[in-house]
C-alpha cells in the first residue's frame, strides 16, 4: 500500500472513531428529554412560589413505547403537556405541585412508602381531602409515587377506581384530559437552598414486563423518573 | 550443577564499591523513615478511620499493609535509580558483565523469607477477618454468623435495600421502619441486611461495615460504634439508574439520645408501622396479602396475589 493510501486509511479510521465517540456523548450523555422551566418570571428569593402541574398516565401514545406508563409535565407558558420528567425550579422556593393521576393501582413493593413525607404539613390533598398515608396493600389505592429522596419527599399517588365510574377503561390516549377518570393530588414542598440536580422517582414497581417491575419506564428518564433542577 | 557460593558471588571490583551494601545502606534508612511516617503520621488519618471497632481494625490492617509494602516499593525505586546512575553504559565499555550462576544460600534465604511472609500474611489476615473481639471485621457473615459479639445485647437494625433507597427497621422498638439510621455509641450493633428487589450493598463507610443486600437472604454484620458523629452510607453494588445516588447519612449518638429518638420515632410512625408486614429477616415482596380482594374492589382483574402473573416479569 502506498504512503498516501496508508495515510488516508488511517485518517478515515481516526475520524470514524471520533465520530462514534461524539455520537455516544451527544446521544447518550447530552441527549434526553427537555427541561420545563418554572423559573421564568419568578424571583429566586426565598419564599417564591412556583406552580408545577404534572400527570401520570397508564400509557403514553406519544413515544416509541406506547405501553409504558409515564409522567407528563405541563409547560407553564404554553399550557401544553410535555413528555418529559425534568423541570427547573428556583432554590429556596415553595413548589405547589398538582398531579393528575389517571393510572390504576399497583401495590407498593414496600408499604412504608405509602406515607406522605417531606411536604409542608406532611400532607397531600386527594381531590381536596387531606391524606397522610395510603395503604396500597389492603385497598390497592396507590398508582405511583412522586419521591425525591434527596429532600426526603415521598407522596403516594391515589388512584381512581373503575368500579366507581361505571366505565371499564382508564384514559387510553396521552396526554390524558380531565374528562377521563382521575384523581387530583396537590401538595407543597420547599426546594433546597443548595442548587443542583435532585432526582425523583416512582416507587411503585409499575414497569410491567420487566424484572421486579423496575425496568423499562422505571429506569428511563422521561417516563417514571427524572430530575428536579434547582437553580439560583 | 550448582556452582559454589564463592564462584557465584561476583566479588566487588578491586578497589571498587560493594554495590549491594550501598543499595542496602540507601534503602534501609529510607524504608524505616517511610514506615515511621506511614504508621505514626499518616496512619491515624487512613480510611476508614476509627469511628467503630471494625473501622479501627481495618485502619490497622491498612497501616500494616502500608508498612509492609512501602519498603518493597522503595527498594524497587532505589535499585532502579542506582542502576541508571551507577551501572549505566559508559562510552567505550563494550564488555559483557560477569556471568551469574546459582547461589544456594541466596535461594534458600529467598524461599524462606517469602514463605514466612506469605504464612504470616495468611495468619494475620485470618485473624483480622475475625477481629475485633472475634465479632467479625464488619463484613457480612451470611445468615448464620460464626463470629458474634461476646458481650452485651446488640441493637438490631434491619437494613432493607430497594431501588434506590435504604430503609432501616428496628425490631426492638416495635418494628418501625425509617429512612434515618441512628445508632447508640458503645453498644454492639447487629445489622440484618436484605433487599426487596435486586442486589444492593450496604456500605457504612466510616463504620467499616460492608455487606451485600440480597433478596431473600439475611446477611448479618456486626460493629460497635466508638465515637459519636455522622457517617456515610452508600450502595456499593451497581443496582440500576440511580445507583450512584443511593446514599444517605447515618448518625452515631449517645445512648440516651438514641433511646429518645427511637421511642419518639416509634410513636410517630406507629400508623405506618401497622401497615408493614410483621418483622422477619427476609421478605417476599411479590406476595401481597389480600391483594386479590383489594384489586377486585378496585374493579381490576386480580393478579393472583402477585404484582404480576408468575410469568411476568419475563426474565431476560
Amino acid at each position: 500500500m502506498s504512503l498516501p493510501a496508508r495515510v488516508a486509511t488511517l485518517t478515515v479510521a481516526f475520524l470514524a472513531v471520533v465520530a462514534v465517540a461524539v455520537f455516544v456523548v451527544v446521544h447518550y450523555f447530552l441527549g434526553g428529554p427537555p427541561s420545563v422551566d418554572f423559573t421564568s418570571g419568578v424571583t429566586a428569593e426565598t419564599g417564591a412560589n412556583v406552580n408545577v402541574v404534572m400527570q401520570e398516565d397508564p400509557q403514553n401514545t406519544v413515544s416509541t413505547h406506547p405501553d409504558w406508563v409515564s409522567y407528563f409535565i405541563q409547560d407553564p407558558t404554553t399550557k401544553q403537556w410535555e413528555h418529559t420528567t425534568t423541570f427547573k425550579v428556583p432554590a429556596g422556593s415553595v413548589v405547589n405541585m398538582t398531579i393528575l393521576g389517571y393510572d390504576g393501582c399497583t401495590p407498593l413493593r414496600n408499604p412504608v412508602f405509602g406515607k406522605v413525607t417531606g411536604t409542608i404539613g406532611s400532607v397531600e390533598y386527594v381531590n381536596g381531602k387531606p391524606i397522610t398515608q395510603l395503604d396500597s396493600w389492603s385497598a390497592c389505592n396507590v398508582g405511583h409515587t412522586f419521591s425525591i429522596p434527596g429532600i426526603g419527599l415521598n407522596v403516594p399517588m391515589a388512584t381512581p377506581s373503575l368500579s366507581e365510574s361505571g366505565t371499564n377503561a382508564f384514559c387510553g390516549t396521552s396526554p390524558c384530559t380531565t374528562a377521563s377518570l382521575h384523581r387530583t393530588m396537590t401538595f407543597s414542598f420547599h426546594t433546597p437552598k443548595t442548587v443542583g440536580s435532585y432526582f425523583w422517582q416512582c416507587r411503585v414497581p409499575c414497569g410491567g414486563g420487566f424484572v421486579d417491575g423496575f425496568g423499562g419506564p422505571m429506569q428511563t428518564i422521561g417516563f417514571m423518573t427524572g430530575n428536579m433542577e434547582v437553580v439560583s | 550443577m550448582a556452582a559454589s557460593a564463592a564462584e557465584a558471588t561476583p566479588a566487588p571490583e578491586a578497589g571498587g564499591r560493594n554495590h549491594g551494601l550501598w543499595i542496602f545502606l540507601i534503602w534501609l534508612p529510607t524504608a524505616v523513615l517511610a514506615d515511621v511516617l506511614l504508621y505514626f503520621v499518616y496512619g491515624p488519618h487512613m480510611p476508614p478511620g476509627t469511628m467503630s471497632d471494625s473501622a479501627a481494625s481495618q485502619q490497622f490492617d491498612i497501616k500494616v499493609m502500608s508498612v509492609l509494602a512501602a519498603p518493597v516499593m522503595i527498594f524497587v525505586l532505589v535499585y532502579a535509580i542506582y542502576s541508571f546512575t551507577v551501572w549505566r553504559h559508559r562510552e567505550g565499555d563494550e564488555e559483557d558483565g560477569p556471568a551469574l550462576y546459582g547461589h544456594a544460600r541466596i535461594q534458600a534465604t529467598w524461599i524462606t523469607a517469602t514463605a514466612v511472609i506469605v504464612l504470616f500474611l495468611a495468619g494475620f489476615g485470618s485473624y483480622e477477618l475475625a477481629w475485633p473481639g472475634f465479632a467479625g471485621a464488619g463484613a457480612g457473615e451470611g445468615p448464620s454468623p460464626v463470629w458474634k459479639p461476646a458481650h452485651g445485647t446488640p441493637i438490631q437494625v434491619q437494613v432493607i435495600g430497594q431501588q434506590w433507597r435504604f430503609t432501616y427497621r428496628y425490631p426492638q422498638f416495635g418494628g418501625f421502619e425509617s429512612p434515618d439510621l441512628y445508632l447508640p455509641v458503645g453498644v454492639p450493633v447487629q445489622f440484618n441486611v436484605t433487599s426487596l428487589d435486586v442486589i444492593h450493598d450496604f456500605w457504612a463507610y466510616q463504620l467499616g461495615v460492608k455487606a451485600d443486600a440480597n433478596p431473600g437472604v439475611n446477611n448479618v454484620a456486626y460493629t460497635t460504634p466508638k465515637n459519636v458523629g455522622a457517617f456515610t452510607v452508600r450502595c456499593d453494588e451497581l443496582c440500576g439508574l440511580w445507583h450512584g445516588a443511593m446514599t444517605n447519612q447515618g448518625q452515631v449518638v449517645s445512648v440516651a439520645a438514641f433511646q429518645a429518638w427511637a421511642q419518639k420515632t416509634e410513636t410517630q410512625l406507629a400508623s405506618i408501622t401497622a401497615l408493614l408486614p410483621p418483622y422477619a429477616t427476609v421478605y417476599d415482596p411479590t406476595v401481597v396479602p389480600n391483594i386479590n380482594k383489594a384489586m377486585a374492589k378496585a374493579g381490576i382483574a386480580g393478579a393472583n396475589g402477585y404484582y404480576y402473573p408468575p410469568n411476568d416479569p419475563v426474565q431476560p
